[in-house]
């Protein structure tokens, strides 16, 4: 097939329109006939709340991969508004160093209605850079709070970017983001409270550490002034080399697409029971709920009802 | 599954007033639609490769410094270069009758001038993207 061949070569147009067709559509066809030839990029995600400085530092994270001649995809995901389902995305305006590199393909994704700090499309468009050979691709979510952690379900090495404003210790205890975070960065360092934050932040990882076997760094950077860059590289590339000399790269990404399968299973479901939201349709509907409102009848009865007319019908 | 428009809007090279481009690409993303913001002082060069590598089904521009002679030509030729001329290109600014003419002879698809409603650029996008 045509398409496959540029698409393998790193063609950016037949990306661009391979990542279209694949956002809009949920026919696999296309993923399973790229999925051989993907599993070669390294994937780091960058996550942290909104405003602390996700973008502009990947664009400083890709100017310095970049001078090691490695070929680079950057997904970077804004929200969907619920109410106008349109997007403002806004992050390349922090990138514009990199619009013309060779090397690098950018492209900006919207939430579309997914809750976890990333598109549901967001897997299978990595999929696409990875096949077209990228050697590192880097996922930005949208500013995200405590419960959006998607990323981890997708990156090999993930990132939590905080400011010096973000909080103590107890936050750093609480269930949820630092939870995902193989490196700690507090981003805009030269702001008062970075360096307590940072002892802050070691201690309560401190107590994570044994269990993992990986020493949880926690890094001071300044993005707009590049400062801390360098080590936040080494960083990553030390990440690196702990996963796949642990043998956790290959056990974590095994364990990964298990979980795809799942989702996968999950979203055919999900769309086959679509067609029976025809319940809502029936003559009977009116009477239904009627019952329903005067406690005649309950919703689950009603649920249990219909669930099971849907797995009879489909089998 | 509904295809979603996406709208490129950007204001290529020294012009540094971004208040109108930002009322319609906020106006553009309440009417549902996926705006990619590349901001001020573009140049031709990174905004084709922006909307290519965004697959936008539109480059809107902002252009109020006069430039809109050679910018917009300078596009629509990139656009070609790269075998990507079925984005439409549009654009918004203070630009005489008769340049107007020339551009859309030329292939710039619509030009908006002082005066337009958002409505109208939202109803023009949407259905300029249908219609392709």
């Amino acid at each position: 097939m045509d398409f496959l061949k540029k698409l393998l070569k790193g063609d950016k147009l037949t990306i661009a329109r391979t990542i279209t067709a694949v956002e809009n559509s949920n026919n696999s066809e296309i993923l399973k006939e790229i999925f051989p030839y993907t599993g070669k990029a390294y994937h780091i995600g960058v996550t942290g709340p909104p405003g602390a400085g996700k973008s502009t530092l990947v664009n400083i994270v890709i100017q310095k991969l970049l001078e090691e001649n490695k070929k680079i995809g950057i997904i970077a995901v804004d929200p969907t508004s619920p109410f106008s389902g349109g997007a403002f995305l806004g992050d390349r305006i922090r990138m514009t160093d990199l619009a013309l590199r060779e090397n690098v393909f950018i492209r900006s994704m919207a939430t579309r209605g997914s809750l976890g700090g990333l598109s549901q499309k967001t897997k299978d468009v990595a999929l696409v850079l990875d096949a077209s050979g990228m050697d590192y691709i880097l996922i930005e979510t949208i500013g995200v709070g405590q419960v959006e952690l998607d990323i981890a379900q997708v990156c090999d090495t993930t990132i939590v970017v905080l400011v010096p404003e973000s909080g103590d210790s107890i936050q750093a205890m609480k269930a949820g983001l630092l939870e995902v975070a193989d490196i700690l960065v507090v981003n805009k360092g030269d702001r008062e409270g970075c360096d307590s934050l940072i002892l802050e932040l070691k201690f309560a990882f401190e107590l994570r550490e044994q269990k993992l076997g990986w020493h949880f760094p926690v890094l001071k950077t300044i993005a707009t002034e590049s400062k801390g860059i360098e080590e936040l590289i080494s960083n990553i590339k030390s990440h690196k080399k702990y996963l796949k000399s642990s043998g956790k790269f290959e056990e974590d990404r095994k364990r990964k697409l298990a979980l795809r399968i799942d989702e996968l299973i999950e979203e055919k479901i999900k769309s086959h029971l679509k067609e029976f939201s025809s319940w809502r349709n029936g003559d009977q509907l009116e009477q239904l709920i009627a019952k329903v409102y005067q406690r005649k009848l309950t919703p689950y009865h009603i649920a249990d009802e219909i669930t099971k007319k849907i797995i009879v019908g489909k089998k | 599954m509904q295809k979603k428009i996406r709208v490129l809007i950007g204001k290529p090279g020294l012009d540094g007033h971004d208040r109108g481009v930002k009322i319609v690409a906020a106006a553009l993303r309440d009417a549902g639609i996926e705006v990619i913001y590349t901001g001020l002082h573009q140049t031709c060069e990174s905004i084709v490769e922006a909307a290519i590598q965004e697959d936008v089904d539109i480059i809107g521009l902002s252009i109020l410094s006069g430039a809109h002679m050679t910018i917009f030509p300078k596009i629509i030729n990139l656009l070609k270069q790269k075998e990507a001329e079925d984005i439409i290109v549009i654009g918004g600014g203070i630009i005489p009758e008769e340049d107007i003419k020339k551009l859309n002879e030329m292939g710039v698809k619509k030009l908006f001038t002082p005066g337009t409603s958002t409505k109208e650029i939202i109803k023009y996008v949407k259905s300029i993207v249908q219609k392709t």
